[in-house]
């Protein structure tokens, strides 16, 4: 039977949301240590938000270190009322640690472009020829092949997947507390030491009592206030928007056999699309704006102007669009065509589903666990059914259309062609004043 | 621009009618598995691979008007059909979206109920697996549906099928 391999003192880490991380277990601070787990050092946990929040600089080491503290705090709070076996505490562990290991640089639009998911890397790395396979093996042959299926939630014990993924988990526990925390909002505080406490664990998952409903009530509030505030925000949206036409750009170069000037090295397995693990894991956000930095002196007007705007933030503009708006825009395609702004790089519509929130509801189609409140009965409800907030805000469907569009050039657009473009994007007034906001509101 | 609508948008006006929320996230599932052009992101859900952003991505284009979506409810179950109107075939003009050989797969996929299809979008999720690990995956994971093994074989048969039909190695017959 695998016996606990502790280190001779505790280590702990300061945290600005958790105060400190404890790390006692031999095998966490060699995965800590690792080179794969280091690289998400250099990958933002928020993409492009600093772009709005400038305090979002936070990176995905700082989250999974979070999540893996609210993993042990919350086996602690299970100690004598279920029985876990070292090894199954340890999947748990090195499934709040590893959730996010794949995870690439401006993940969003990179994997769009290139056509991947991070998963599918998570479980490349954890099962490939890497340091944190090695360090897995020494717990058991066949822990590598667990925690990808844990992480993947296709383990057979649900509790356990439950802790890392369900609609109250510690991966969102840690992201919301952590986003606010580092963005300066308050929208995402929620007492966690409280939701801790009275969380129960049930063979297929974890329940509430329903004494802490209030603190999950709070929970459910800042998912939907952090979605709409800080995730959803239009200007980070047009800052994906902008890095999504630059790899698009550079593809499409790249297919057309374009001589860059400096050739792509890195990025080379991605636009022939041949990428061994290897590859990926030499990919961090400091490569990418390297290339941006080379590219902004590029011949190719459209690659160099992108990337001119993403770094110096010069972002696209954009208007709402109403839902019956849409038959207007093979039109402005035209029109910008005639203008000689290319459509393809320079309009777009960004909607809620290219960047789905999660939101609340109580079990559809069997898709989703609900939130189950255990009342003094024992009895198990389903929250919204006692929580009248959360009925408020549950299931319902919020919808969000924008258009995006450089304002600079088409303001630049001079006579019929930039009246008529003006019209219909209803952006009458001249371009110093429709600049775009630097304030997050 | 988008694209990632007006494929689901032409996806439906392939299929005519679907019936069914889970039969329509299982049918891009599938697709996806079988190299169709779609671009949603999928999740394992305790019950089976299912993917939010086709979730939102229907109700919006409900909500922009292309597609027309009817609720039936037979008791506490609701069934939702989905079907395309002018306005989505109107959108649907201005875009380029074309699935080849993957339209006979559509037209194909949509003569069989969600409860099969389910079974066969699981079966690919468990793909990697050896047979009786993936057998006991589905028996776990599906065990409210009580499939059968002779089911799961019907299903890996119907998968060959597909493939088959990508490939333009079965002929069918002419549409009336």
């Amino acid at each position: 039977m695998l016996q606990p391999q502790l280190l001779e003192e505790e280590k702990v880490f300061k945290d600005p949301v958790h105060r400190y991380v404890h790390v006692r277990d031999r095998f966490i601070w060699d995965l800590i240590n690792s080179a794969e787990f280091q690289r998400l050092r250099r990958i933002k946990q928020l993409g492009t938000s600093f772009f709005t929040f400038h305090g979002g600089e936070h990176s995905r080491f700082n989250h999974s270190l979070g999540v893996y503290e609210l993993m042990r705090r919350i086996l602690e709070t299970f100690e004598g009322r279920i029985q876990l076996t070292y090894e199954e505490k340890l999947l748990c562990l090195c499934a709040g640690l590893l959730h996010d290991v794949g995870h690439g640089p401006f993940s969003h639009s990179f994997e769009k472009v290139f056509r991947y998911h991070h998963e599918d890397w998570t479980r490349a790395i954890l099962l490939g020829d890497t340091q944190i396979n090695t360090i897995l093996r020494r717990i058991d042959e066949g822990f590598p092949q667990k925690l990808a299926e844990v992480i993947a939630k296709t383990y057979d014990n649900k509790l356990i997947v439950s802790l890392i993924s369900s609609q109250l988990d510690a991966d969102r526990m840690d992201y919301l507390l952590r986003d606010a925390y580092y963005t300066g909002v308050n929208y995402g505080n929620f007492e966690i030491e409280r939701i801790l406490r009275v969380m129960r664990p049930q063979e297929d998952g974890i329940v509430f009592k329903f004494s802490g409903m209030h603190a999950v009530e709070d929970y459910i509030m800042s998912r939907y206030q952090m979605y709409w505030q800080v995730y959803f925000h239009p200007v980070t949206r047009s800052g994906e928007v902008v890095l999504r036409k630059i790899f698009q750009r550079a593809k499409e170069l790249f297919r057309q056999g374009y001589s860059f000037r400096q050739e792509p090295l890195m990025l080379l397995p991605f636009l022939q699309d041949k990428v061994e693990l290897a590859d990926y894991l030499a990919l961090d956000e400091s490569v990418i704006l390297f290339y941006m930095q080379m590219w902004r002196k590029e011949k190719d007007e459209i690659l160099k102007d992108l990337c001119a705007r993403f770094l110096d933030r010069n972002l696209y503009k954009y208007v709402e669009f109403h839902s019956k708006g849409f038959q207007l825009l093979p039109e402005l395609k035209e029109l910008f065509e005639q203008a000689g702004i290319d459509p393809a790089y320079y309009l777009e519509v960004d909607t809620t589903s290219d960047l789905p929130y999660d939101f609340y509801r109580a079990g559809e189609e069997e898709e989703r666990i609900p939130i189950m409140l255990q009342m003094p009965s024992g009895e198990l409800v389903e929250l919204s059914q006692k929580s009248e907030i959360v009925q408020a805000i549950s299931g319902k469907r919020r919808f969000d259309y924008k258009l995006y569009f450089p304002m600079d050039k088409v303001m630049a657009l001079s006579g019929d062609i930039s009246q008529k473009i003006r019209e219909r994007l209803g952006v009458m007034e001249n371009v110093e004043a429709s600049r775009q906001d630097h304030s997050p509101d | 621009m988008l694209r990632r609508h007006a494929k689901i948008i032409r996806l439906i006006e392939i299929a005519g009618e679907v019936s069914g929320r889970k039969k329509l996230q299982k049918m891009v599932y599938i697709g996806k598995h079988l190299n169709m052009d779609f671009d949603e992101r999928y999740e394992f859900h305790m019950y089976g691979p299912y993917s939010e952003e086709l979730t939102l991505r229907v109700d919006e284009l409900c909500n922009m008007g292309f597609l027309d979506e009817q609720v039936e409810s037979k008791g506490a179950i609701h069934m939702y059909r989905y079907t395309l109107n002018p306005s989505g075939r109107d959108f649907l003009r201005f875009q380029d979206v074309q699935f080849g050989r993957g339209e006979q797969v559509i037209r194909r996929m949509n003569e069989e109920n969600s409860r099969f299809l389910e079974l066969v979008s699981t079966i690919l999720y468990f793909n990697h697996l050896p047979y009786e690990e993936m057998v006991r995956k589905i028996f776990t994971f599906k065990s409210k549906q009580r499939y059968t093994e002779e089911e799961i074989q019907k299903g890996q048969a119907f998968v060959e099928e597909l493939k088959l039909l990508m490939q333009g190695e079965i002929d069918t017959a002419p549409l009336m």
